[in-house]
């Protein structure tokens, strides 16, 4: 990987393996699937439902859910330690206190019989040693800066009382209490309005620039991607298929599932086509995974080789963009006469 | 809030009506009257005049309506009349029993609640190990025990290895606590058992469905102490159906104990229940569904409150 200097790596996950025992059989969730976050940087990870993206993060909080789910392989670097090996107490104190976390369901992810303020000052009781009296100042201050107004009031009330929107702001509020380096953020708007969403990551966004706190967004939207993202990495049946900067991944996808993805939205920045491409047939079966690459059967490039042998994630351009196909060279030279011809 | 609470408060009363009216006829539809089974077995005195002068005396050859009337006034008045059988103040002969019974019943949930909570919630956190197959075994042999029986083992046990007799005699909580624990202890246990498994299964099922929920995972992502996460986050959602089962089962308790008061020889509602209803004890009978219908009334009223509670979402117009 390559590092500008000055800025350190603060979680690295290496090989990461996530495994899901059902009826079915093995469910390979993550499989072998490595990527790292700098300080204060905003990584993306891509992909379809199902291919592993929450997993992911739920690994690294290890917050699987047992006994079914289990982190088989793997280490997850983060500050110097492996969070994988720490005892349950040790992890106790990593979350909510070094990394946040921002879960998918507004709706459903808050305590419905706990007040917000309740919700937002336990964690700063318990991991900053606050009193009921500063945890509450701090509530009034966290709630005032991810913009619910009338803060004081807001926290005497519940859940239901809040709107969608305001939800999310509060888990936001939440992950960022005890001024954690690294936040997680699952799906933080799919369960959201549309335009509510630009505002939510919006917020995120400026409040990761101003307290340089690094995010790890997870999402299947590539719009969110593009605007908010430094790197991107594209995932693919628990495997990372791609991965490089956001503006190099819209320029020049080296995989042919992410240019179906790109072709699969609308885009402003190229001529508008008569209609999106959506990318034929279904994920795979993560019990029965191929033997070679996993988007063989939905993919137009492929070979021979491709069922045959799994490609590695190997450089294909400068910059860390490394792509996890055999055919990524001749995808690049079709990409350049598709843009050619248009 | 309080307009809630009169709301329901004058609400109490249609149903209450509605009780009586029930219970008032339902009694009269029975075949067979409190002067015929008095006077049956001795035939000297089985007369029509005789059986006429018996039921002129109770006021029953008034027709229906007035008595049901005169009923409504007294009770109205607070004043609940004579038993037809022994002539006594009906409020007397309650008064006591009722004591008994809602002592009974109040010690009987207490055990019931303390067994339930902590066995269910260990037995949802530790789903399908041997702890939560002992708690299964344990309250599914609460469920297949009758209390009567349980309670006669736990008597002879007394009896053969202490070779110690609980007192037989009811004192009363007021006059000697000690002695009045000795007695009502076995026959709560015996009930609490029963009664636990019911809501020790509650308890369990309410618990995995709540440890499921994606605010218990948020609230572990907070990194909060599992203790922390059971007590304030699981269990106050936990607690609504358990409270339900636990509520109605001590309405019940208090009138329907009738084959354990027999075992421990305690004069309660249920006994007086079954005698009452035999005797075509028409007064009787009736206040005592009147009691039990209040207190289900009263139970189930205070289970809305204690919702209202737990639950803001729930809020009162």
């Amino acid at each position: 990987m390559l590092h500008s200097a000055g800025v350190s790596t603060l979680l690295s996950v290496e090989n990461l393996q996530t495994h899901f025992v059902t009826r079915g059989g093995v469910v390979r969730a993550v499989d072998d699937v490595s990527w790292d976050v700098e300080e204060g940087e905003t990584v993306a990870l891509v992909g379809e439902s199902g291919c592993g993206k929450s997993v992911s993060a739920l690994s690294i909080m290890r917050l699987v859910a047992g006994p079914a789910g289990r982190v088989v392989g793997g280490r997850v670097h983060f500050k110097g330690r492996d969070l994988l090996q720490l005892s349950e107490e040790e992890m106790r104190r990593v979350r909510g206190r070094e990394i946040g976390m921002v879960f998918q369901e507004p709706m459903t992810s808050l305590n419905p019989v706990l007040s917000i303020g309740r919700q937002l000052t336990e964690g700063l009781e318990i991991h900053l040693g606050m009193t009921p009296g500063a945890a509450r100042r701090r509530a009034v201050e966290l709630l005032g800066m991810v913009g619910i107004p009338d803060s004081e009031r807001r926290l005497t009330q519940y859940p239901h009382q809040f709107s969608g929107g305001m939800r999310q702001r509060m888990m936001i509020a939440m992950a960022l209490a005890c001024k954690p380096s690294l936040i997680l953020a699952d799906e933080p708007t799919t369960a959201l309005d549309v335009t509510i969403q630009a505002q939510i990551l919006e917020l995120m966004k400026d409040l990761s620039r101003r307290f340089g706190v690094a995010m790890l967004i997870i999402t299947h939207n590539l719009g969110v991607v593009a605007r908010y993202a430094d790197r991107v990495n594209v995932m693919y049946a628990g495997r990372i298929i791609e991965r490089a900067t956001a503006r190099e991944l819209y320029a020049r996808p080296r995989h042919p599932y992410t240019l179906g993805l790109l072709r699969s939205v609308p885009r402003l920045d190229e001529p508008r086509r008569a209609r999106l491409d959506p990318i034929e047939g279904q994920p795979p079966d993560l019990t029965r995974l191929p033997q070679g690459c996993a988007f063989t059967p939905r993919c137009a490039f492929s070979v021979a080789r491709c069922s045959a042998e799994p490609p590695p994630l190997a450089p294909v351009a400068d910059g860390g963009h490394v792509s996890a196909c055999w055919e990524s060279a001749r995808l690049d030279r079709a990409a350049a006469r598709s843009a050619a011809a248009s | 809030m309080w307009k809630y609470v009169l709301k329901r408060v004058l609400l109490m009363i249609p149903t209450l009506l509605g009780v009586a009216v029930l219970i008032f006829f339902l009694m009269r539809v029975v075949p067979g009257d409190i002067v015929e089974l008095r006077f049956a077995g001795e035939s000297a005195f089985a007369q029509k005049e005789n059986l006429d002068k018996e039921r002129a005396r109770l006021g029953l050859d008034q027709p229906m309506w007035r008595q049901f009337v005169t009923w409504m006034w007294g009770i109205a008045r607070f004043d609940f009349g004579t038993s037809m059988w022994t002539g006594a103040p009906i409020i007397e002969e309650i008064k006591l029993r009722a004591a008994l019974s809602f002592q009974l019943a109040v010690m009987a949930t207490i055990i019931a609640v303390v067994l339930a909570i902590p066995l269910g919630v260990v037995a949802a956190l530790k789903q399908d190990t041997w702890v939560d197959y002992f708690v299964r075994v344990f309250s599914i042999a609460g469920l297949a025990t009758p209390s009567f029986w349980l309670g006669i083992v736990f008597i002879l046990m007394l009896l053969i290895v202490f070779k110690w007799l609980p007192p037989m005699v009811y004192t009363p909580f007021w006059v000697d606590p000690w002695q009045n624990m000795l007695q009502l202890i076995w026959p709560a246990l015996a009930v609490g058992y029963r009664y636990s498994a019911v809501a020790t299964r509650m308890t369990r099922s309410a618990m995995l469905e709540v440890l499921r929920e994606d605010y218990i995972r948020t609230a572990r992502a907070k990194g909060l102490w599992q203790k922390l996460i059971l007590s304030r986050h699981a269990l106050k959602n936990a607690m609504l159906p358990v409270l339900t089962v636990v509520a109605l089962e001590f309405a019940f308790l208090m009138g329907g104990l009738v084959v354990t008061e027999q075992v421990f020889n305690l004069n309660g509602l249920g006994m007086l229940f079954v005698e009452s209803v035999a005797r075509r004890d028409y007064t009787l009978t009736q206040a005592l569904v009147m009691l039990v219908a209040l207190v289900f009334i009263l139970v189930n009223f205070t289970v809305d409150l204690m919702y209202a509670w737990l639950d803001p979402r729930i809020r009162f117009r």
